[in-house]
């Protein structure tokens, strides 16, 4: 900033570049079990440092610490730590299908994986997620099959999608998964008026949306944020601040001034700030959030403190614009790594039994894959013509109709 | 049957579906409390309670969000986005999101939502409170677009768009909103009393989408019109004397080809009239719908007629506007004999 009378326009740049050794050091990380966890119903005015302040449980030996440390029975944490691994073990190998030409397009979850599975096996089994693309942790909690997975993917005969939404834009009802799409934020606001349908019929159901950090700069975060608060729907808002959006660093949506959280304020909403690396944290700020919606407090705006630790997609090279070992610096570890301490620790686990289960989801997401590649892989084996035009309205009208006797279907 | 005026009809339409179907719900700016700008909403609120009709932000993107968020938990709600002019914000939501999500989740999810939109000219209301944007929707894959012209048929095609499971956009001409007006700015306003569609039966009915209705019969030339423009054709058809045959579309999305097509086909001549300015409008999409349909049974070239290329200018209202004069003038050039 200079005084010399002249105005100077400010563009924000990372720390660090390609080339440069990672710095996280303008990250504070507070010890484990610091932060204070307010009564659920208390007043949003009570709480204006809670957005600054990042909750954690795990400490660095794996002990869960505080007063947010919640009481999960093992084989719950058991159920969480197998479907993150399985996400990993699935985008691994997915990822590797689209360098193989097996599909079109894939994004990995590596480094958020505990925050869609703690989120999945907290929320209730009516609750509905509005997610974003780094949330495939929800359908693995919720043991959505693997053969759906791989043939959305594949775009094939059975692909649930029926071949018309792009790979892992996943739709998932049932399951409490609402349908993806690539336009960033586009369903936040719909996770409002879902939970305000829920509050309108008087049902106790409340819904889960999610963005990015990036996102938070479109209007419709603010939209939704501001209706949440108007009619105080029974929805969890959350920002996964995974740092990156592709090649653009979370300060360009602003972090460099104010934590994500901390937009609860202005709309008068508590807002946590949560290590999204700790299943435990995870799992405590949503089921405090999901109390605050079921008896009528209204909607919390949550960040999840995280990194992504792969690339956006298959369509980028990370290391052409970030520190290629980046991820390996993070100071809040790897969210896999740190429930599987946890569970070592508290006598629930070993490795031994961590190794086998590897093994045993590998040869499961190989499987998987092997009946997804019997039915067809991108072009190959693809679902009937006729799905193109069905499904545009509930009932064709003769558009659709000629359209499809033109391609003779 | 009572007489009403479009805006009682339509007001009703929404009282009867409040009344039977207990997911329908109404949210817009000004809509609760206050009854919206125009008065369609009036008393609804009163009438059914605060959680049935209520008042929201000023966030055009935000309000149809909300409802397409509820109309994928299973309600029908009936929005109002106050002008037309107004819904640009919430473009995406209805490009992206209420058009798609049948599609992109293979019937997993869907929006039965109607986006109800006050439209057109002829209240100087300048650029921000006269377009018309049908055809922007016309062209979204995935959305209905209805535009009613009189009260029979405004609460019957209403009571169609909540019904519907997919997205609606309901335009209502809101130059025609208490009587029908035919162009004829200079001369004393009518109001509906006395019109026989403003005749409209108490209680539920419905007016079926994609069903164009022909209000006058003739031989010589057709005119496919709908929205304000229907009174504004209806007027330069008797002031000409030709024989037209006036088709008023009632829905543009989905659109009543085969109506379209056996008209023209007996007419061999066609003149299409909005009031949305003319390239790209959705007489394009008409006159190449003749054209592909109709070509050989065409005496003359298709006239297309709409607003001038220009923004909605305010103090040149009635020149912009495509009144009985200009409406005269191209049916005449529809009967002229090639030189």
């Amino acid at each position: 900033m200079g005084d010399d009378g002249k105005l100077q326009l400010y563009i924000p740049a990372p720390t660090t570049r390609p080339g440069d050794r990672p710095d996280f050091s303008h990250i504070h990380i507070p010890p484990a079990g610091l932060v204070a966890r307010p009564e659920p119903l208390t007043d949003h005015d009570a709480m204006r440092e809670l957005p600054f302040q990042l909750v954690r449980v795990l400490d660095d030996s794996g002990a869960a610490v505080g007063p947010w440390a919640p009481e999960i029975a093992p084989e719950t944490l058991l159920a969480g730590l197998r479907a993150m691994l399985l996400t990993r073990v699935f985008d691994e190998r997915l990822f590797r299908a689209q360098r193989q030409g097996k599909t079109s397009f894939y994004m990995k979850s590596t480094g958020e994986e505990a925050i869609a599975v703690a989120q999945a096996l907290v929320a209730g089994a009516g609750d509905m997620s509005f997610p974003t693309y780094r949330y495939l942790g929800w359908l693995m909690a919720r043991n959505y099959p693997l053969d759906a997975l791989v043939n959305q993917i594949f775009s094939n005969a059975k692909d649930p999608l029926q071949g018309r939404q792009l790979p892992i834009l996943y739709s998932a009802r049932e399951y409490g998964f609402y349908s993806l799409s690539g336009n960033l934020g586009s369903r936040y606001g719909h996770a409002v008026g879902w939970a305000m349908a829920s509050a309108y019929r008087g049902d106790d159901k409340i819904a889960i949306g999610h963005v990015g950090d990036g996102t938070t700069a479109e209007g419709d975060f603010h939209e939704a944020l501001t209706f949440a608060s108007v009619y105080r729907a029974p929805v969890i808002l959350c920002v996964t601040n995974n740092q990156w959006a592709i090649s653009s660093f979370s300060g360009l949506a602003g972090a460099d001034s104010t934590t994500f959280a901390s937009k609860a304020i202005g709309y008068g909403l508590p807002g946590l700030l949560v290590d999204g690396n700790d299943f435990l944290a995870v799992w405590a700020a949503t089921q405090w959030a999901a109390e605050r919606a079921r008896r009528n407090g209204g909607a919390t705006l949550i960040e999840f403190f995280t990194y992504r630790a792969s690339g956006h997609s298959t369509s980028d090279d990370p290391s052409k614009y970030r520190p290629v070992d980046e991820a390996e610096h993070w100071p809040l570890g790897d969210p896999i790594e740190r429930l599987r301490q946890h569970l070592n620790l508290t006598g629930h686990w070993d490795d031994a039994r961590h190794e086998a289960l590897l093994a045993e989801l590998d040869q499961t997401v190989r499987e998987a894959v092997k009946q997804g590649e019997a039915i067809g892989t991108l072009g190959h084996g693809k679902p009937h013509l006729g799905e193109m035009f069905e499904g545009v309205f509930k009932e064709p009208d003769w558009r659709i109709l000629e359209q499809r006797r033109e391609l003779g279907i | 049957m009572a007489e009403m005026s479009m805006i009682q009809a339509l007001n009703d339409a929404l009282d009867v579906m409040l009344t039977r179907d207990p997911d329908v719900l109404i949210f817009g700016e000004d809509v609760g409390y206050f009854g919206g700008v125009f008065r369609v909403t009036d008393n609804l609120q009163a009438r059914h309670g605060v959680t049935r009709c209520f008042d929201t932000p000023i966030s055009e993107g935000g309000i149809v969000a909300t409802a397409i968020g509820m109309g994928a938990y299973g309600l029908r709600p009936v929005v109002e986005i106050q002008f037309a002019d107004y819904i640009l914000p919430a473009f995406d939501q209805l490009v992206s999101e209420a058009a798609r999500l049948r599609y992109r989740s293979n019937g997993d999810f869907w929006a039965p939502i109607t986006v109800r939109s006050p439209y057109g000219g002829g209240i100087f209301g300048g650029q921000t409170h006269s377009q018309s944007p049908e055809a922007l929707f016309a062209h979204v894959t995935g959305l209905k677009t209805v535009i009613p012209s009189n009260p029979y048929d405004a609460k019957g095609l209403l009571i169609a768009s909540i019904e519907c499971d997919d997205p609606v956009i309901f335009l209502e001409p809101k130059r025609i909103y208490n009587g029908p007006f035919d162009g004829h700015h200079d001369q004393q306003l009518k109001s509906w009393a006395g019109h026989p569609a403003a005749e409209v039966p108490e209680g539920y009915y419905s007016v079926p989408l994609g069903k164009a209705a022909t209000l006058r019969e003739g031989r010589e030339v057709t005119v496919l019109a709908y929205g304000t423009m229907v009174h504004v054709a209806q007027a330069a058809i008797a002031e000409t004397g030709i024989d037209a045959e006036l088709i008023d579309l009632r829905s543009i999305v989905p659109l009543d080809i085969e109506a379209i097509t056996e008209s023209v086909r007996k007419t061999g001549r066609c003149l299409i009239v909005h009031e949305a300015s003319r390239f790209a409008g959705f007489g394009a999409e008409l006159s190449a719908l003749v054209q592909e349909r109709c070509f050989y049974h065409l005496k003359s070239p298709i006239e297309r007629l709409g607003g001038w290329d220009t923004p909605y200018p305010h103090a040149f209202e009635w020149d912009y506007f495509p009144g009985p004069a200009r409406v005269a003038k191209a049916l005449r050039r529809c009967m002229e004999e090639p030189a």
